[in-house]
């Protein structure tokens, strides 16, 4: 046993195989193997060869540049341009921090938000300048916030220690204070009604998740409860909301919400979507935060009580922390598939960025475009919802494992 | 005992620290709040629906429409009611829902199976599908199928696939099974052929049971029956001269395809963008599933003699139905509840129909109830189906 022990761990051999006898095990082990990899690889070398081409050669991605306000904040007032950027120069700034001091995953996002910003500023270079450039260009502003993450994940490297209850703050704090860096306030407010693009799918998104947080955790709890009227109201509200689409409920809000209050309360149809996506997303988060609160042993409930914690102590010390924690990957979940259903907002009128790419492929002055620029604009979004899913996608796996190993 | 207590003071816990009765006063005050809210919505709604004179109620379901319907499966036209109206958009809703649900689940499986194969291309080419798909608003994909249907060429110069589907900007024409004359000859066959598979089927199980032993009786039983129908489909060509049944290949017209079934352009890209949606998430569930069966099982069939091919079909499907049927339940749902986005791209289904009643009665409140009473039936339909075919596939313990 000894002797064992002491050996250093090494790894099983891997036999090394030529490339020869990987293609015959990986692709052609049989026949019926190799017709199907034959006839997936003439197609492969079909589509691939076809949309290289289309992307070389298509004049339609004029469409899609002379657009990108448009396509990132709507109609929001050009002159009023640095504050959506201000908002991005702080996540730029938690983002860079975070992944200083807590590495892992925040590292990797940190890092990958800094190359992002600094291809698309190279891809800005390509583009002709600005008409008429806001406070700083747009290009500045790129390699800025690029720069930026860059010094803060130096800056949360050296620092480490004293920066991590400050940078939670930071972040919860982050959400009120971009609603009120974009809104504005006084008579030069910006209406909610001149919001767009990415920037609304993202506030439509991040609020969804925020704002239903205390409403899903209140919903999950009352289900569980032992009180027979607060477990079936809650029940009632959680199968009502899940049994519909989400297109009915943002309709009722749309339609409703005006009629339930009384006549001189105006709601514009920003606030009328957050509210029907926070309704909707509680009742999905309630099921989840179920689902984490029934995987908590009993034990940890009765232990608590001995020790004589009553049961609000008990729920928000004990079993709702580690509730929590536990379904942090299934709420990402969530986050993406919400990010996704935003998109529906564009019956109800408003323009998030599926809106904004409806309004530029349908520009007059494409028409002289042999077969319309419908497609570049929509492989355009489609790679921008595309990044951000996958990459919430793979952080939550990730996650999932760490916490995995935690548990072990 | 009596000693612990201080003198002066009662034995019994004060009321206001009695559980029972914190249970009951908590109950009490949440039921008064939340009826509080709602009558103070409820009011509020009224007084605004009386002010603009749109008191709701349910009478306008018996006036006439007025509104055409581009496609339906019963007879519709305008002088029909808003009631009508509104099963035609659930019929729309079903029809689209149901055969999505099929396509779909056929499609995840092959996909779930694909990304489980030992060939490196099938299984990226799957991996590299499904993280596109699935990462891509629902909504997006259904517009750019939209878009692309609409740019197809005209009838005249549709796109054939392999000489069984045509695309054209009027919709999908696609090859169809046309009943003959003589199909009144083969029907006998296909009634004999029932009977003998379910007499077979029956006179299987009781030998089974009288012998105490288990035993298969299903495919010996389709078998006969398929035997017997493909035998009349014979019998009747060679008495008849002429095949009962026959896949009836569309041809060109002057005015368009005459044979097959023509689905409306709206409808095909609604379906299509449903089943490449959903088949994405079905093939991760039907992957895990049967990731999830544990490794001793298959070494244990593979020890015992069983092939690659009975492995897969008696020990590790079986076992992995279980554990897919219940998220495969909730990928059915969605797809429903999807369906509703038809409406972005212009299909008549429930929720189409309901806005545009909607716009033209200004009846609100009842259109809506309407909507989310239909939804949720049919959800919890298809629910209550489902619980009760899992109910079935549950492992049966000692």
């Amino acid at each position: 046993m000894a002797t064992e022990a002491s050996q250093p761990r090494t790894r099983a051999p891997r036999p090394s195989i030529g490339a020869l006898e990987w293609l015959r095990q990986n692709l052609f082990s049989n026949w019926w193997n190799g017709l199907i990899s034959l006839i997936l690889l003439v197609l492969v070398f079909q589509i691939l060869s076809g949309l290289l081409r289309w992307v070389v050669t298509t004049e339609g991605w004029i469409a899609v540049t002379s657009n990108v306000r448009l396509l990132m904040v709507g109609r929001y007032p050009p002159d009023q341009i640095w504050r959506p950027e201000l908002v991005v120069a702080l996540i730029a700034v938690l983002l860079g921090l975070s992944g200083g001091v807590w590495r892992g995953i925040p590292l990797v996002l940190a890092a990958g938000f800094s190359v992002a910003t600094l291809v698309l500023g190279l891809i800005s270079l390509a583009l002709p300048p600005e008409q008429a450039p806001p406070v700083f260009s747009t290009r500045l502003f790129l390699f800025g916030a690029a720069a930026l993450a860059v010094l803060a994940i130096a800056a949360g490297w050296r620092l480490r220690a004293p920066l991590r209850w400050p940078l939670v703050a930071g972040w919860i704090l982050l959400y009120p204070a971009a609603i009120l860096i974009l809104r504005g306030s006084g008579a030069n407010a910006i209406g909610t009604n001149l919001w767009g693009g990415l920037m609304l799918t993202m506030i439509l998104a991040v609020s969804g998740i925020v704002l239903s947080f205390p409403l899903g955790i209140l919903l999950a709890l009352g289900r569980r409860s032992n009180l027979p009227v607060i477990k079936w109201f809650c029940v009632g509200y959680i199968e009502l909301i899940r049994g519909v689409p989400l297109v009915t409920v943002l309709f009722m809000a749309s339609l409703m919400l005006p009629l339930f209050l009384p006549a001189d309360v105006r709601v514009d149809a920003v606030v009328r979507a957050i509210v029907a996506v926070t309704l909707f997303s509680a009742a999905y988060l309630a099921e989840n935060v179920r689902g984490g609160l029934q995987s908590i042993p009993k034990g940890q409930t009765e232990a608590a009580r001995a020790l004589g914690l009553n049961v609000v102590q008990t729920t928000l010390l004990i079993t709702l922390p580690q509730a929590l924690r536990a379904v942090i990957p299934v709420l990402v979940g969530q986050f993406i598939a919400l990010f996704k259903d935003t998109s529906l907002v564009v019956i109800i009128g408003l323009m998030d960025l599926l809106g904004a790419a409806q309004a530029v492929y349908t520009q007059p002055q494409w028409l002289g475009i042999p077969g319309g620029v419908w497609r570049e604009t929509f492989f355009v979004v489609a790679g921008i919802y595309w990044i951000f899913s996958f990459t919430m996608s793979r952080s939550a796996r990730q996650i999932e494992t760490n916490v995995n190993v935690g548990n072990r | 005992m009596a000693a612990t207590t201080p003198p002066g003071q009662p034995t019994s816990i004060p009321f206001y620290r009695d559980t029972r009765v914190i249970a009951i006063l908590v109950q009490v005050a949440f039921a008064l709040v939340a009826i509080g809210t709602f009558w103070f919505l409820y009011s509020t709604m009224m007084d605004g629906l009386r002010r603009a004179n749109l008191l709701p109620s349910f009478a306008f379901l018996r006036q006439p429409a007025g509104f055409p319907i581009s496609e339906s499966p019963i007879p519709y036209d305008p002088s029909r009611t808003y009631g009508y109206a509104f099963l035609v958009g659930i019929l729309n809703t079903l029809r689209v829902a149901g055969v999505g649900i099929v396509l779909a689940t056929l499609l995840g499986i092959t996909l779930g199976i694909a990304r489980l194969s030992n060939n490196w291309l099938l299984r990226n080419i799957a991996t590299v599908y499904v993280e596109i798909v699935r990462n891509v608003p629902l909504l997006l994909q259904l517009f750019f199928w939209y878009a692309m249907s609409q740019a197809f060429p005209r009838v005249q110069e549709a796109i054939s696939v392999g000489g069984l589907l045509f695309l054209h900007n009027r919709g999908v024409t696609i090859a169809w099974p046309h009943a003959n004359a003589d199909v009144g000859a083969w029907v006998p066959w296909l009634w004999a052929g029932l009977l003998a598979g379910v007499g077979f089927y029956i006179a299987r199980r009781i030998q089974f049971v009288r012998r105490d032993r288990p035993g298969v009786a299903l495919p010996w039983a389709l078998l006969i029956a398929g035997a017997i129908a493909l035998l009349g489909f014979v019998v009747t060509r060679l008495v008849a001269g002429q095949w009962p049944v026959t896949l009836e290949i569309p041809e060109l017209q002057r005015f368009g395809f005459s044979g097959g079934i023509t689905l409306t352009t709206n409808f095909a890209a609604l379906l299509f963008g449903l089943v490449i949606y959903t088949a994405t998430f079905i093939g991760e569930i039907v992957r895990s599933g049967i990731q999830a069966v544990n490794k001793g099982q298959r070494e244990a069939a593979r020890a015992l003699g069983l092939s690659n091919a009975q492995t897969l079909r008696l020990v590790i499907f079986p076992q992995a139905l279980r554990i897919i049927i219940p998220p495969l339940t909730s990928q059915y749902l969605n797809l429903t509840k999807n369906s509703s986005l038809a409406v972005a791209i212009g299909f008549p289904d429930l929720f189409a129909v309901a806005g545009t009643t909607l716009n033209q009665t200004g009846q609100a409140v009842p259109v809506i109830m309407m909507v989310m009473a239909s939804y949720l039936s049919i959800s919890l339909l298809t629910s209550l189906l489902m619980n009760w075919y899992n109910k079935r596939m549950q492992l049966v313990e000692r």
